[in-house]
């Protein structure tokens, strides 16, 4: 079976929050009462029951002739292809399916909140005020998609800027876009090679650079686990090494010295 | 002498009920969750338990593993009337490091996961399983001293018989869970200050662990023995000072290079956090070298301070690379609530208690050791 992949195209996105609301509902998770700020964005930040969250992004008006310029950024688990918190959590509460989706055992997790360190995106999070805690994120709508169904914030994306689907024709489709209207897209799909690619990508507009948008271009394309690896790796050598040079100093130095027999 | 096992010391008073307010601060936190009482968010999931319970204390228990060797596997002997004390505070120190643990974990009821459910690719796993398994060494370094104490002959002499399998494998065991709190922190890269900050991590909490095993030893010995009059000879607190100082010395030029080639100094800008990290730098590296590394070392005072100063200085280390150097990056603030540092306080407190408490019923000390094994043969 094929990994499914998810594309998020910000240039046809309208900021209607309907996958926001979806996933709120297909999860059955609490809502907020909401109150105005000084940004459109609400719920104000992903958290425990918040899988999925736009960010409203003004772009200043250069040209007054211009119309005024909204971008909105789903924020939200990329289910990394070789993801960092399945790497991090010490009791594989955490795995990759194979379908894609990245997901969380409660009944496994022991809440040492290593995961949330470890994800590049700070994306797992918390339930602060539970006696018995566990992780939250977004699940790819795992349920969903092993019933056959695609995730619920796709299914209701009116304007097709979020669209799910086998991951080579994901990627195929976004470079199809790009080639299509190469002065209206960023030249890159992101997160086809992020931190050793995942399985939701982002086409981004050409008006605004991906970091001024907010997406973390510093992470490079190795994946994260990667780096632990390399000194985990190393873990029964250095036991090894370490008890062996005991072994040996402890031997010279009980050594009998020839006519030093009697203490 | 008193044979009481807790002398009802004024201080003693304060550190009881201080326990017993903690007690009452961890119903709360483990009825009404993390939340309730401390400061942690989704921004800072990590606080000041798991920097000074965890970070710090296993730390400051290296002293066990250093005499061990010492005495053990390099044979020197004159050191011996150490061990015992250095091995009781490493076993304390470690069940306070699982007390923090079991307060920060979320679900600490499943914390045997980490034995039937493990994940090898996690830095996590090695420290869970490193926690687990010295404090079973050195709860199997400690039986011996209980049954000497309750006069169990045959079980003190076949625990005795493992000394030196036990002394290795906690030396290893110490070697990986000391560096496995720094590699931990290797996945920081984007959120730590490279002041503190390295690829070498592992290794610069291993060699500063190091360094501070002997700055514990020393402090200790004189701290006991002005409690309980037991002198330690002069001269083997002068050759730990030495060798304290030795390793301080190269620690702090191994961090100043290593900072160098992490390109630390050129983020330093004048603020909270560099401000932190000459405190830990000039109080607890340059200072006490200078204090340990010439005359200083035979004058009680100055080893006493410089020890100290060694000990602050670590301790001080760790919280910076758990909390402060990461402050800027985070975009966030965290600073521990009162309920936070009160129950490290209670756990603390409770630990002192303890060790009064069993070196006023086993034999710890030299002369109670030499008593004992006198009456056995
Ligand atoms: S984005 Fe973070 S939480 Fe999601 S799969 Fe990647 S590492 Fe895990
Ligand atoms: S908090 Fe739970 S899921 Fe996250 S790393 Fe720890 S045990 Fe794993």
């Amino acid at each position: 079976m094929s990994t499914y992949a998810m594309l998020n195209d910000l240039t046809k996105c309208i900021g209607c929050r309907a996958c926001q609301v979806a996933c709120k509902e297909w999860n059955d998770l609490e809502y907020h009462r909401t109150y105005f700020t000084n940004t459109r964005d609400n719920p104000p930040k992903l958290e425990a029951a918040t899988y999925n969250r736009l960010e409203y992004n003004y772009l200043p008006d250069t040209d007054p002739a211009l119309p005024q310029r909204w971008y909105y950024r789903r924020h939200m688990c990329l289910h990394c292809e070789d993801p960092a918190c399945v790497a991090a959590c010490p009791v594989e509460a955490f795995v990759k399916t194979e379908e894609g989706a990245v997901v969380y055992d409660e009944w496994k997790c022991i809440g040492c909140r290593y995961c949330m360190l470890a994800c590049p995106f700070t994306i797992p999070k918390y339930e602060w005020k539970s006696w018995n805690p566990a992780v939250t994120k977004c699940t790819f709508c795992f349920d969903r998609i092993g019933a056959g169904e695609e995730p619920a914030c796709s299914k209701v994306c009116l304007t097709d800027a979020v669209i799910f689907g086998n991951r080579e024709d994901i990627i195929a489709d976004a470079h199809a876009r790009i080639a299509a209207a190469p002065d209206r897209y960023q030249d890159t799909v992101y997160g086809e090679k992020a931190v050793g690619g995942t399985a939701v990508m982002f086409l981004s507009t050409k008006d605004i650079t991906l970091d001024d948008f907010g997406f973390r271009t510093d992470l490079g394309e190795a994946s994260y686990p990667s780096y632990s690896w390399a000194s985990l790796s190393k873990v029964p050598y250095v036991a090894v090494i370490v008890a062996a040079l005991m072994s040996v100093i402890y031997f010279i130095t009980h050594r009998r010295m020839p006519g030093a027999e009697k203490k | 002498m008193d044979k009481r096992i807790l002398r009802p010391t004024p201080l003693n008073i304060v550190a009881l009920l201080l326990v017993i307010f903690g007690l009452i601060l961890a119903f709360i936190r483990y009825t009404q969750g993390l939340g309730a009482v401390t400061n942690l968010t989704d921004e800072f999931p990590w606080g000041f338990w798991i920097a000074f319970d965890v970070m710090c204390g296993v730390a400051l228990a290296a002293g066990g593993f250093i005499i061990a060797g010492t005495v053990h596997i390099f044979n020197l002997k004159r050191y011996k009337p150490l061990i015992r004390p250095a091995i009781l505070t490493a076993f304390l120190g470690y069940a306070l490091v699982i007390v923090g643990v079991l307060l920060d974990l979320g679900r600490p009821w499943f914390v045997y996961h980490v034995l039937i459910l493990p994940q090898f690719h996690s830095v996590m796993l090695e420290v869970g399983l490193c926690v687990f398994f010295y404090f079973l060494v050195l709860f199997l370094e400690f039986l011996p001293m209980w049954f000497q104490g309750i006069k169990n002959h045959a079980a003190y002499k076949a625990l005795h018989a493992l000394t030196i399998p036990l002394a290795i494998i906690g030396i290893m065991l110490s070697v990986l869970h000391q560096s496995s709190l720094g590699a931990l922190l290797t996945l920081t890269k984007e959120q730590l200050s490279p002041l503190w900050y390295s690829p070498n991590l592992p290794f610069n909490f291993l060699l500063s662990a190091v360094m501070v095993g002997f700055a514990m030893v020393i402090f200790e010995s004189q701290w006991s023995s002005k409690t309980y009059g037991r002198a330690i000879e002069n001269d083997i607190l002068k050759s730990l000072a030495k060798g304290c100082a030795i390793v301080a010395a190269i620690y702090f030029i191994w961090r100043m290079i290593d900072i160098s080639m992490n390109g630390g100094w050129a983020s330093m800008s004048p603020g909270f956090v560099s401000t932190w990290f000459w405190i830990e730098i000039i109080v607890g590296a340059i200072i006490p070298i200078i204090l340990l590394i010439g005359p200083g070392q035979s004058n009680p005072t100055a080893r006493g301070l410089g020890a100290f100063l060694v000990i602050f200085g670590v301790v001080l280390n760790r919280l910076n690379a758990t909390l402060t150097g990461m402050i800027d990056q985070m975009g966030g603030m965290y600073f521990p609530t009162w309920q936070e540092i009160f129950i490290s306080i209670a756990v603390v407190c409770a630990g002192i208690l303890v060790f009064q408490a069993i070196v006023q019923t086993l034999p710890i000390f030299d002369e109670e050791v030499k008593e004992a094994e006198a009456a056995m043969a």
